[in-house]
């Protein structure tokens, strides 16, 4: 038992100096008959490293990687390249293995890359402040509903047909606690999204207007009309974004008066992972701050007078204010928080810039190419670097058949709104830099050939 | 008893006063490295990443084309690599020494964890690939909740909640739709004192309404103010067992009866679960719903402040009403993750996603290959050692400390003591504060809130007898000179990358962001 480093030595020197005469005497306050006598039934004794590491490298590769060929999912979670540097840095012990930084004096790594990140985050997303990490996009989203509740002090919520529906579900799934009004409605497969029909939708009763940016389809929007009439009526304007290396190429929604911005920070330093951990992102105006969810990471002065770095704001944490608290959050995305910045930081503005170049005119490429084949319809025509098709045939069995050419050609939309006819023919196709010439062939030979 | 402190015999070199102090130019002091921000060595377009050229063509961006920089700093590789391993020694890390903060939990993070989660097949897999691909992913979640319920005696695991506190939420949930199925609406939680703050939180967030219930002067729930509360509005009681003071709560299965016989469900927070893991089954004990912070029992390395993961395990009576999605095995063999909402008979009562994906999926194999790697044997061994290291240090301090449980028998898996007795002025942070210069992260201060100038101490089962030893010396020198109201205690610590911080200043006049300098902005 490699990870406990007790001899049975120390046991029974520990035990006589405890003063008792067995583990078990230890365990006394447990009830008789809730104690578990016998062994744990099915488990196998204690494994070697060797033994372990075979059992899940077995597992490993009954799954496809999505390295090892043509590869087009995005749908909120993008494969991009991650510079070896940054597994590296998070890899460091100082890093990996440290906990939340309660005792400032000896975690200033970590809080000053929190306040990094907070700033990166803000800057990216068009805000004066942002928070130390979420736990994704899609909870970042709630948090950013209910922060909207607390400042506008009203309850009715208008959700863009254009939010990833996952992240609808789990807003679904909480306003039932809450009781908030959340107005939803379906997409359809059309160029444009659905801004007319949300402007109509605010009133004086609203909250908020939540829209991804881009959208669950890849379209790219002007927010600045939704914005004004938000505020008009006292409402809100709640920006998603789930692929931020977008936003090196596009505004940002900060800019164009989005007053949350959230998202996804995945696309960034944290890998696919098959769906978590990834890293919410979570930004606004400073004069909301105190409304705020989540930790942050603030600047300070130590004894000395040096500069220093501690979390703050606590006072809106359940640690303190239980049952008033902002959120109940305690455990947030550090680490993932860390990999989001440092891949950030080695980007920079050029590199940032360089990146969403490179993904769109590869996008562009892809679109071009696959709109071409006789029967596909390129619905969306304005678009970062994912974007959906109209197949002559029903997408989802599509998927299936190229899967068995090595092919993963893209999300259909009949797997995100099953059951809803209109959608069942809709791909949406994501293409980043790792996207090959060949990749794209690939796809187009398989498509022509799943469509004919 | 006698203890042999640091027995290579070094000694750091005694602080020297602010005359004597020898200055450097760069106020780096050796291995210890001031370090700036990003933004701060940023070199305007410098980059550490090379692309291949791009090819010029028209671009297809709606007209919102970005127009203004977003001025993010950018550095080369090396500078980059050299800013975060600089910022890497500036913190305390259980890979450094003892971590005993309780109720937090820091043990060994096993690198074969880190390894096999780096496996292509695990990390580089799209949430929404094909299901006929990622077939042994969702083993790995199967197997992994297969484990989490045959040690906990339950019927149903919701694996998606991405931390402890998430858990919480889901596990709530899962208690107001087995309400709604059956046409009871509830709206009163019932959460002890010695609660995690969380809980309060938590049902608060969920709508419900928040009452405490007292603990008994033996740091226990106190069953006839509970039994005397319940009702017809009690939607359910979330208890925290082994509880925040580090006791086990022996009435556990007459409070899960008396919550029961009055219609509501119990849920209990399973922070501490690596104190009775292999030992008790809490499915055993009637619990209804408790989720797992697999950092906390299964060694998941929390990075900073997470990322956590937190499956609630859920009894007879709540499993048909866990969250989408979920891991399911076919009789052939095969699995599927069971997505879709309303997806028929399957999960006729299924309400919906408590997260975008799956969970924690790099999380689920860490737990899984420190499930194997400890096994049967192994994992009732943990839950041992936590005990036996958390009483031995309870026992070596007592005598020094004022240790409020002490009496009520053995602790679990973490040992509480309080202020009482420090003179001057000097308080549990001054000790605290002490214990950094000696080499040590503090344990846990002031919480939980039941126990004055509480110091809650856990030390984990990873932690050998000369560590504790160590450590014991240390507090024990450290208590009789608060005792004696040693003034200088209040100045510690003294040989951290920074002397104490001012937590007031920052939330008075809170700066989250960088801001260029005035000189700076005027250069531009």
């Amino acid at each position: 038992m490699r990870y406990l480093p007790l001899s049975d030595a120390d046991r029974s020197e520990m035990l006589r100096v405890i003063g008792a005469g067995s583990i078990d005497e230890l365990f006394r306050d447990v009830p008789e008959e809730a104690r578990l006598s016998g062994p744990i039934e099915d488990l196998q004794m204690h494994a070697s490293e060797m033994a372990v590491e075979r059992h899940m490298t077995a597992l490993s590769r009954k799954n496809m990687v999505a390295g090892d060929g043509a590869f087009f999912l995005g749908c909120g979670a993008y494969k991009h390249h991650i510079p070896a540097s940054v597994d590296h840095i998070i890899q460091r012990g100082e890093f990996l293995t440290s906990y939340t930084p309660y005792q400032p004096e000896i975690a200033q790594g970590t809080l000053q890359m929190l306040f990094e990140f907070q700033t990166q985050v803000a800057r990216l997303f068009g805000c004066e402040v942002a928070n130390a990490s979420m736990y994704d996009g899609s909870t970042a989203m709630w948090e950013a509903i209910v922060m909207g509740h607390r400042i506008t002090r009203r309850n009715k919520t208008i959700i863009s047909s254009g939010v990833h529906p996952h992240y609808v579900s789990v807003a679904r799934t909480m306003a039932k606690f809450t009781e908030d009004n959340l107005q939803t409605s379906l997409p359809r497969l059309t160029a444009e999204t659905d801004v007319e029909s949300l402007i109509a939708a605010i009133d004086g009763e609203t909250s908020a207007v939540v829209v991804q940016y881009p959208d669950i389809l890849g379209r790219i929007t002007d927010l600045a009309p939704i914005a004004e009439a938000a505020h008009a009526a006292g409402a809100i304007l709640i920006a998603v974004v789930t692929e931020p290396v977008a936003l090196g190429l596009i505004k940002s929604p900060g800019e164009m008066g989005a007053d949350i911005v959230v998202g996804e920070g995945q696309s960034i330093g944290v890998g696919l992972q098959f769906g978590g951990p990834y890293v919410g992102l979570f930004a606004t105006r400073e004069k909301f701050v105190r409304q705020m969810p989540g930790r942050l990471a603030g600047e300070t002065v130590d004894a000395e007078g040096k500069r220093g770095f501690v979390l703050t704001l606590s006072t809106r944490e359940q640690h303190i204010r239980r049952e008033k608290a902002t959120s109940n959050i305690c455990t947030n995305s550090g680490l993932c928080a860390l990999a989001f910045s440092v891949h950030m930081t080695l980007l920079g503005e050029k590199g940032l810039r360089q990146l969403a170049s490179l993904n769109h005119a590869r996008a562009c490429e892809a679109a071009d190419r696959l709109a071409d084949i006789p029967g596909v319809e390129l619905v969306t025509n304005s678009f970062f670097n994912e974007f959906t098709l109209r197949l002559p045939v029903e997408a989802r069995p599509a998927v299936h058949a190229m899967v068995e050419k090595g092919i993963l050609g893209g999300v259909s939309l009949g797997r995100l709104y099953p059951g809803i006819e209109d959608l069942q023919n809709g791909l949406v196709v994501a293409v980043t830099e790792v996207v090959t010439d060949e990749d794209i062939g690939a796809l187009e030979a398989a498509l022509k050939e799943v469509c004919a | 008893m006698r203890v042999t402190v640091n027995p290579s015999g070094w000694r750091p070199s005694a602080p020297s006063n602010e005359q004597g102090e020898a200055q450097t130019t760069t106020g780096n002091r050796a291995l210890m490295l001031e370090e700036p921000l990003i933004f701060e060595i940023d070199g305007g377009e410098t980059t550490g990443v090379d692309f291949a050229d791009m090819p010029q063509r028209a671009t297809k961006l709606g007209g919102l084309e970005r127009s203004r920089p977003i001025a993010l700093p950018g550095l080369s590789e090396p500078e980059a690599v050299r800013h975060y391993t600089r910022l890497s020694r500036q913190n305390y890390a259980i890979d450094l020494g003892l971590f005993p903060l309780g109720s937090c939990t820091m043990k060994h993070n096993p690198r074969l964890n880190e390894k096999v989660a780096r496996l292509p097949g695990f990390a580089d897999v799209h949430p929404l690939q094909p299901q006929e691909t990622v077939q042994g992913a969702l083993q790995v979640i199967n197997e992994l909740a297969f484990w989490l319920l045959n040690l906990t005696g339950m019927h149903g695991v919701a694996m998606s909640p991405k931390a402890g506190a998430h858990g919480e939420l889901c596990g709530l949930l899962c208690i107001r739709a087995a309400l709604e199925a059956r046409g009871d609406k509830r709206e009163v939680v019932l959460v002890p004192e010695s609660a995690h703050g969380t809980n309060p939180a938590t049902a608060a967030f969920a709508g419900y309404r928040v009452e405490n219930i007292p603990a008994n002067a033996a740091g226990r729930v106190d069953l006839e103010a509970l039994k005397a509360r319940l009702g017809p509005d009690v939607a359910a009681v979330m208890i925290t067992n082994p509880n925040t003071c580090g006791l086990f709560e022996p009435d556990m299965k007459a409070i899960s009866d008396a919550v029961h016989a009055a219609g509501g469900f119990v849920y209990c927070d399973g922070a501490n679960f690596n104190a009775i893991v292999g030992k008790v089954r809490p499915g055993d004990l009637g619990i209804d719903a408790m989720h797992i912070n697999l950092h906390k029992t299964f060694s998941t390395p929390h990075g900073g402040g997470g990322p956590g993961s937190g499956p609630v395990v859920l009894s007879e009576a709540l499993a048909p009403y866990g969250p989408i999605p979920y891991a399911a095995k076919y009789r052939d063999g095969s699995f599927k993750m069971v997505e879709e909402e309303h997806a028929g008979e399957e999960h006729p009562d299924g309400f919906g996603r408590m997260v975008a994906f799956h969970g924690q999926m790099g999380m689920f194999t860490r737990a899984l290959a420190y499930i194997l790697s400890h096994g049967a044997d192994g994992l009732k061994q943990v839950a041992e050692d936590a005990v036996l290291n958390a009483n031995y240090v309870l026992r070596s301090l007592e005598g020094v400390l004022d240790a409020p449980f002490a009496k009520s028998g053995p602790c679990m898996h973490e040992a509480i003591f309080s202020d009482r007795g420090f003179e001057g002025g000097v308080s549990t942070i001054d000790l605290a504060k002490a214990l950094i210069d000696e080499g040590f992260h503090p344990m846990t201060m002031y919480f939980p809130l039941v126990v004055h100038g509480a110091m809650l101490v856990e030390p984990t089962e990873t932690e050998s007898k000369a560590s504790l030893d160590q450590f014991i010396a240390s507090v024990r020198s450290i208590a009789e000179r608060a005792k004696a109201g040693d003034q200088s205690l209040k100045a510690a610590p003294i040989y951290a990358p920074r002397r104490r911080l001012d937590e007031t200043l920052a939330a008075r006049k809170p700066i989250l962001t960088w801001r260029a300098p005035e000189p700076a902005q005027a250069a531009e």
